[in-house]
């Protein structure tokens, strides 16, 4: 249509002569019909929306709300603020605290004793601290592989089975069942085994998705099921908008909610499997490379489970993989309800009450269409 | 409504999928880099053992002739398959069948268990939690809930083996059986038996937290909707509400997880059965990777896999009885 209309005059061409034909034809058509209100195209909406406007609306619904609906949420406030501590301390923590070596202190110090080392030392004088410290960086990348590539298989798998129906829906969903199907830690067991994967973590995180798309894929497409009818995709189809815009721009956005909810459920999967390989001693560690999963079989090689005076030497791995699962949990929770129209929908009262200029104009309406996603 | 037609195509996909796994266990054979064949035959080589001498070995117990075209090995490692030879072990020098016919019941026998308990609870906790919403009973519950959802199963499995098991002895550290009682249907025999699964068991608890959150969850949605406000206008007492509308709702969708769940926990019994020291399917199939002994890893892979798939496709049929508008329908194709 654009080529078309683009070039002027086609010389040599037959089509051309009968839509100029037709065009003028058309409007006269239009024009005999009716009078001011003729068509529907004409009619220009009654409230005007400049771009300031439209900028503070897009900033009360994707920054503004979010973050006061969470600070209003106690589960929300500790969740962010779990996992910000944890960010900081993968972060800026290994700048901080020196890595330890072996004899660093003497051996098995219990935790709180000796302010030098405060979560303890190991039976090699290691401190527990600084181990602690070290691993989280390694950790955090593979969750933040992880994670991602489980999400974006998952919900790309799901979205275009969903979507499209018919054969490839048949196709997709027979692959995904197969993954679903599949035991998930068993199969990373033994590609952990086979495969080089070493020691590097993105690639841990990358190989620990293989087993964990399958079950997003599913939830997304019966997700997606559920709004492949509803006007506005029939709408998008009928103008001929092509598929990947369809399930990008229209389906995908309206599942954000539920994928970034998934986000941090695959996270703490991450975590757990990951720590698991390690702690089986599957996937290769060096001395330089430990994280919680080798602290946890350190200790239990070493027999801390009966040997007096060397709890803590599991304990404080277990807590650390227990308070960021405990964090990512809440933010899961706190998200839901930040994605929640029924949550929001109270939040715009609130806010509107509060003397939001846009509250007390007539355009009330015109926020709503904008915050209920 | 019998819905013949689905229930064909989900039998039909579940032998698909079991195509798949032997495909796969092929593949992970054959193919990978690093493969197990050429480093089973460089290890006997390196034993003494003269080049074709170790091929046959080699070729009898992962069922792959090494020296067949890959076309013509993969028909023979189906064949064989389907047959049940799924190999020798090389550690153990036993079919790997024998191994895994030792192995299986202690496993089913203790994820039969873990998978009871934690959905029972998981549906009385959550079903609680909804009722008194925001109440302190709720407040309490969730915390336990979001509590027991964050520890992973094998630290929990870990704490209890030190604090129950070393600690304090009230239940034995590792095994899976009495020792010097006869095996058989006698009481000191099977109380023995129930104590050894004890702890796996107890560790599976954890799952009944996030399951109990869900739960919640689907209560909460189903205290919201109109029919329950039509229900109570029309007069119906208490216990109808709660029975018939209420939960019949809410434990459909957990029925779902439920089924998820299953996978879940043939997979979370390898690491179970090693802290236990427990020997069942999970265990062998540590142990086999530890060895590098690939006709028992693949042989466990498989195996699980398909306890997995029937589990899971049994589930999945009866299914349908529960909720009459499950069933696949083929979908319209834009």
């Amino acid at each position: 249509m654009t080529n078309e209309s683009d070039e002027p005059t086609a010389p040599g061409d037959g089509a051309d002569p009968f839509a100029d034909w037709e065009d003028p034809d058309r409007n006269a058509d239009a024009r005999t019909d009716g009078g001011n209100v003729s068509s529907p195209f004409e009619v220009v909406s009654e409230y005007e929306e400049s771009r300031g406007d439209r900028l503070r609306k897009l900033y009360d619904t994707y920054v503004y709300a979010p973050i006061a609906i969470i600070w209003r949420d106690w589960r929300a406030r500790i969740g962010f603020s779990i996992v910000l501590f944890y960010l900081l301390m993968g972060i800026v923590g290994p700048y901080l605290i020196d890595p330890t070596q072996v004899a660093e202190g003497p051996a098995l110090v219990e935790p709180f004793q000796n302010w030098e080392y405060p979560l303890g030392t190991d039976n090699m004088g290691r401190d527990l601290l600084s181990q602690t410290v070290h691993s989280t960086s390694t950790i955090l990348k593979m969750i933040a592989s992880g994670a991602l590539v489980t999400v974006a298989v998952g919900t790309l798998i799901g979205g275009v089975a969903g979507y499209k129906g018919g054969t490839t829906d048949t196709v997709l969903s027979s692959i995904t069942d197969v993954f679903i199907n599949l035991p998930g830690f068993p199969l990373v067991m033994i590609l952990a085994a086979l495969l080089p994967v070493g020691e590097n973590p993105y690639m841990v995180g990358v190989l620990l998705s293989v087993g964990a798309w399958g079950g997003l894929a599913r939830a997304i497409r019966s997700q997606v099921l559920t709004i492949r009818h509803e006007s506005y995709v029939e709408a998008a189809r009928g103008m001929g908008i092509p598929t990947h815009r369809i399930v990008f721009k229209e389906i995908i956005p309206q599942l954000m909610p539920y994928v970034v909810i998934n986000l941090t459920n695959a996270a703490r999967r991450v975590i757990f499997e990951a720590v698991a390989l390690y702690y089986l001693a599957i996937l290769p560690f060096s001395s330089s490379s430990l994280n919680w999963g080798v602290m946890l079989n350190q200790a239990y090689q070493e027999g801390a489970h009966y040997t007096a005076g060397a709890l803590h030497w599991f304990l404080v791995p277990m807590a650390t993989i227990i308070g960021i699962s405990i964090g990512l949990i809440l933010l899961g929770q706190s998200l839901d309800r930040v994605f929640n129209p029924r949550v929001r929908a109270r939040h715009e009262k609130t806010t509107g009450e509060g003397g939001e200029p846009d509250a007390d104009e007539p355009n009330e309406q015109n926020t709503n269409v904008v915050g209920g996603i | 409504m019998p819905n013949i037609g689905w229930r064909i195509r989900r039998i039909g996909q579940s032998v698909f999928t079991l195509w798949a796994v032997l495909t796969l266990t092929f593949v992970l054979v054959r193919l990978l880099p690093g493969n197990p064949m050429g480093a089973m035959i460089e290890q006997l080589i390196r034993q003494g053992v003269n080049p074709a001498r170790a091929r046959e070995l080699v070729s009898m117990r992962l069922s792959v002739d090494p020296n067949k075209p890959i076309p013509l090995a993969y028909v023979d490692y189906m064949a064989n398959m389907l047959q049940g030879n799924l190999g020798m072990s090389m550690y153990y020098s036993e079919p790997v069948v024998d191994i895994i016919a030792r192995a299986l019941p202690w496993t089913l026998f203790v994820l039969s268990w873990s998978l009871f308990i934690s959905f029972f609870l998981g549906v009385v906790v959550g079903a609680l939690m909804a009722y008194w919403e925001g109440g302190k009973l709720d407040v309490g519950l969730t915390s336990w809930a979001i509590m027991m959802g964050s520890i992973p199963y094998y630290v929990l499995a870990l704490l209890l083996l030190i604090f129950c098991a070393y600690r304090w002895g009230i239940f034995p550290t590792s095994g899976r059986q009495p020792t010097g009682v006869p095996p058989g249907f006698n009481w000191a025999y099977i109380s023995g038996i129930v104590h050894h699964a004890a702890l796996p068991v107890l560790s599976m608890l954890v799952a009944s937290g996030v399951a109990s959150l869900g739960m919640r969850g689907n209560s909460i949605r189903v205290l919201g909707e109109d029919y329950l406000r039509v229900a109570r206008l029309r007069g119906l007492s208490d216990l109808t509400i709660s029975t018939q509308y209420v939960a019949r709702n809410a434990v459909l969708p957990m029925y779902t997880a439920f089924l998820i769940s299953i996978g879940e926990m043939f997979g979370g019994s390898v690491v179970l059965e090693q802290v236990f020291s427990y020997r069942g399917l999970g265990w062998y199939m540590l142990s086999a990777t530890y060895q590098r002994d690939y006709p028992l890893m693949m042989g466990m892979f498989t195996v699980i896999t398909i306890a997995v798939v029937i589990a899971l496709l049994v589930a999945d049929l009866t299914y349908s009885f529960v909720d009459p508008r499950a069933g696949g329908q083929e979908s319209e194709s834009y």
